[in-house]
C-alpha cells in the first residue's frame, strides 16, 4: 500500500523539473505577444464593467447627496423621533416610522405566506419530485416570477382584496393584507429555487448515513438535510424579504397611500416604495422640501436592502466555505 | 435451516443475486452464505461491484435512481427483498460504515452517536449517557473523547471520526455492521485501531468489509470473497483463498498480475 503511494509522489515532483528542463533543449518558442484584438476585446469587456460599477456609484452618490441636503433642512432626529409623516400636509410632520412599518408589515405578511410554501415546494422538488415532473414544474415556477407587477398589483386589488373581504371582517378595499399576500405569491418561486439550491447542496454522503442508521425518508428530511441546508434556506428568505421591501407597484395599487403608524394589516397603509411613486408621479414641485423627502426615504429603503443582501451574501458563502 | 450443525449458522444467503444500475446489469447472479459472527472480507478490482453487492445486504443499492436488484437475499432466514419487508427497519438491524467518514456537521460528538435514536424515535433520555459511553467505548474512541463529547463531530481527526461513524452504527444496536472501504480515508495508525475494532466486533456482530487492500482482507477476515465483473468468483476461508486459490483469475488477482 506505501509502495504505490510514494512513487506516485515522486512522480509528481519530477515532472515539472524535467519539463524546465528540456524545453530550452527542444527549442520550444514560448515568447510571443497577445494579439491585439485579443488586448481590444478585453478592454472593451473592462470599459462595460466598469460603466456598471460607475452607474452604482453615481446613482448612490445622488442618493447621498440629496439626502444629507434634506437633512441640512429637516435635522435627523425629526425623522427618527416623530410618529407621524405628513410632508405635504400644512402641518408638516417627517417621522419615518409609518413608513418603515407599512414596508415591514407588507413584507412580514409575504414572507409569512412565501417561506413556509416556498419551502415545501423546494423540498417537494429536490426530494420527491420524479425528474420528468420536475422539468415542468421549475419552468412554470418560473414563468409566476415573470408575471408583470402591475399584474399583480391589479389581481391584489380587483381579485383578492374583495375575496379576502368575505371572509375577514373590517378589511378595507385598500389594506396590507391582499398586496403582503400576492409579494408572497412574486417571492415563492425564488425562495423555491433558492432553497431547492441549497437542498441539492447537502453532501449525498449525509443522507445516506442517516438511512444507513435506518431513518425514514420524512425523518433524513427535516433532522439532517434541512439543518445542514439552513443557511442557504434563510440566505434565499433574506433575499426575498429584500425584494419584498423594494417592491413597488403592487403596494402602491393595493396598498392605499396613507403613511399610518400601525401593524392592523386590515387598514390602508403606505409603504416607502408607494410613498416615493406618489410624490413621483404626482404634482409636487421639484426642488422643494416635500419633493426631496423621496431621496431620504430612498436612502433609508437603500440602506435596508443593502443590509439584507449582505447577509444573505454571508450566508451563504459561509455555507459553501463549510 | 437446520440442515448442518457443524457449520457457522450463515446470517445471509444469496441466490442469484443481479443487481442493476438502469440498464447495466452489474451483478451477474452471485450466489454466497455468509456466516454469522465473522468477518467476511469483499475483495477485488475497482467497479467490480463490491459496493453494490454490500448495499444489496441493507437494501441501500435501491436507494439510488434507477437501481434495482433481483433474486434472492435472506437475513436469518427472511427474505429481506420480500413484500412485507420495511427496507427502514431492515437498516436497523444492519448497520453501514461508509468510505469517507460522515459525521452530521451540525452535531456535537454526543449527539452524533445518539442520532440514530433521535432520527428513529427511539430516543430515550434516561439511557442517553449509558448508549453513548457503551457505542464509544465499543468503537474504541471512548478515552480520546470523553473529554469533549460536546465539541462537533466533523472537529476530530479523520481517523477519529470514522470510529465515532462506527459508534454511532452500534448505538442503535444492529446485528450486522457493513463497512465500504472504511480505512480508505485513514493513515496507517488509524487504520490499524479500525483493524484491531473489526476483530473485537465480531463476537458480537457479523461484519462484511469491502477493501481493496488485500493485506487488510487477509489480517481482519475469516472468509473473503472475490469478485470478477459483477462475478463472485471465489469465496472460501481467507486463509485458503489466499494460500491456494482455486481459480486462477483469484490467483492472478492476488499476486498482482492484474486489478
Ligand atoms: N450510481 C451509479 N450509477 C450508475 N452506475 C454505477 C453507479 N455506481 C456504480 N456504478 C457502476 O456499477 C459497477 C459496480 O460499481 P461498484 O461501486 O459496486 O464497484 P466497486 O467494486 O465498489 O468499485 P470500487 O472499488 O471502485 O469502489 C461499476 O461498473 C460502476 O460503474
Ligand atoms: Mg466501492
Amino acid at each position: 500500500m506505501g509502495s504505490p503511494l510514494s512513487s506516485s509522489l515522486q512522480a509528481a515532483e519530477e515532472l515539472p523539473v524535467s519539463a524546465r528542463g528540456r524545453a530550452p533543449a527542444t527549442g520550444l518558442q514560448l515568447e510571443g505577444r497577445p494579439l491585439r484584438a485579443e488586448r481590444l476585446i478585453e478592454f472593451g469587456l473592462f470599459g462595460c464593467a466598469f460603466a456598471t460599477v460607475l452607474t452604482t456609484v453615481g446613482i448612490v452618490a445622488t442618493l447621498a447627496m440629496e439626502a444629507l441636503g434634506f437633512l441640512r433642512e429637516v435635522p435627523l432626529s425629526a425623522l427618527l423621533l416623530d410618529t407621524a409623516w405628513t410632508p405635504l400636509f400644512v402641518e408638516k410632520h417627517f417621522g419615518i416610522w409609518p413608513l418603515v412599518a407599512g414596508t415591514l408589515l407588507t413584507s412580514a405578511i409575504a414572507l409569512g405566506f412565501a417561506v413556509p410554501l416556498g419551502l415545501l415546494a423546494a423540498i417537494y422538488l429536490a426530494e420527491f419530485a420524479h425528474w420528468r415532473t420536475r422539468r415542468i414544474l421549475k419552468p412554470a415556477l418560473e414563468v409566476l416570477a415573470g408575471i408583470p407587477s402591475i399584474v399583480f398589483g391589479y389581481f391584489a386589488l380587483v381579485v383578492l382584496t374583495p375575496l379576502l373581504q368575505e371572509v375577514v371582517p373590517g378589511l378595507a378595499g385598500f389594506n396590507a393584507l391582499s398586496p403582503g399576500i400576492v409579494i408572497g405569491l412574486m417571492v415563492i418561486p425564488m425562495i423555491a429555487s433558492l432553497s431547492e439550491d441549497a437542498i441539492r447542496a447537502v453532501p449525498g454522503g449525509l443522507r445516506e448515513a442517516a438511512f444507513g442508521l435506518g431513518a425514514s425518508k420524512l425523518a433524513t428530511i427535516f433532522r439532517i438535510v434541512l439543518p445542514s441546508a439552513s443557511g442557504g434556506i434563510a440566505a434565499s428568505a433574506i433575499l426575498a424579504l429584500s425584494r419584498a421591501v423594494g417592491e413597488t407597484m403592487v403596494v402602491a395599487i393595493a396598498a392605499g397611500q396613507q403613511a399610518r403608524l400601525t401593524l392592523d394589516p386590515r387598514v390602508p397603509i403606505e409603504t416607502m416604495t408607494a410613498y416615493i411613486v406618489q410624490i413621483s408621479m404626482g404634482d409636487t414641485p421639484t426642488g422643494t422640501i416635500e419633493y426631496r423627502t423621496i431621496f431620504v426615504v430612498g436612502a433609508a429603503l437603500f440602506l435596508m436592502t443593502l443590509m439584507m443582501n449582505v447577509i444573505s451574501h454571508r450566508l451563504t458563502r459561509k455555507r459553501g466555505a463549510a | 435451516m437446520n440442515d448442518s450443525q457443524k457449520e457457522p449458522a450463515s446470517k445471509f444467503q444469496l441466490r442469484n443475486v443481479k443487481a442493476w444500475y438502469g440498464d447495466n446489469e452489474v451483478l451477474h447472479g452471485v450466489d454466497a452464505d455468509i456466516p454469522e459472527h465473522s468477518v467476511t472480507a469483499i475483495i477485488g478490482p475497482s467497479g467490480c461491484g463490491k459496493s453494490t453487492l454490500l448495499r444489496s445486504l441493507n437494501r441501500m443499492h435501491e436507494l439510488v435512481d434507477g437501481a434495482r436488484v433481483d433474486g434472492q437475499v435472506s437475513m436469518d432466514g427472511v427474505d429481506i427483498y420480500g413484500p412485507k419487508v420495511d427496507p427502514v427497519l431492515l437498516r436497523r438491524q444492519v448497520g453501514m460504515v461508509f468510505q469517507k467518514p460522515n459525521p452530521f456537521p451540525s452535531m456535537s460528538v454526543r449527539e452524533n452517536v445518539l442520532a440514530g435514536a433521535r432520527l428513529t424515535g427511539t430516543y430515550d433520555p434516561s439511557r442517553a449517557d449509558a448508549i453513548v459511553q457503551r457505542a464509544l467505548t465499543q468503537a474504541a474512541l471512548w478515552d480520546e473523547v470523553k473529554d469533549r463529547l460536546e465539541a462537533p463531530g466533523v472537529s476530530l481527526s479523520g481517523g477519529q471520526q470514522q470510529r465515532l461513524c462506527i459508534a454511532r452504527s452500534l448505538a442503535v444496536e444492529p446485528t450486522v455492521l457493513l463497512m465500504d472501504e472504511p480505512c480508505s480515508a485513514l493513515d496507517p495508525i488509524a487504520t490499524t485501531r479500525v483493524e484491531n475494532l473489526v476483530h473485537t466486533l465480531k463476537q458480537d456482530y457479523t461484519i462484511v468489509i469491502v477493501t481493496h487492500n488485500m493485506q487488510q482482507a487477509a489480517r481482519v477476515s475469516d472468509r473473503t470473497a472475490f469478485m470478477l465483473s459483477g462475478d463472485l468468483i471465489e469465496f472460501s476461508d481467507t486463509i485458503q483463498l489466499f494460500k491456494s486459490p482455486s481459480d486462477p483469475r483469484t490467483e492472478d488477482y492476488i499476486t498482482g498480475k492484474f486489478g
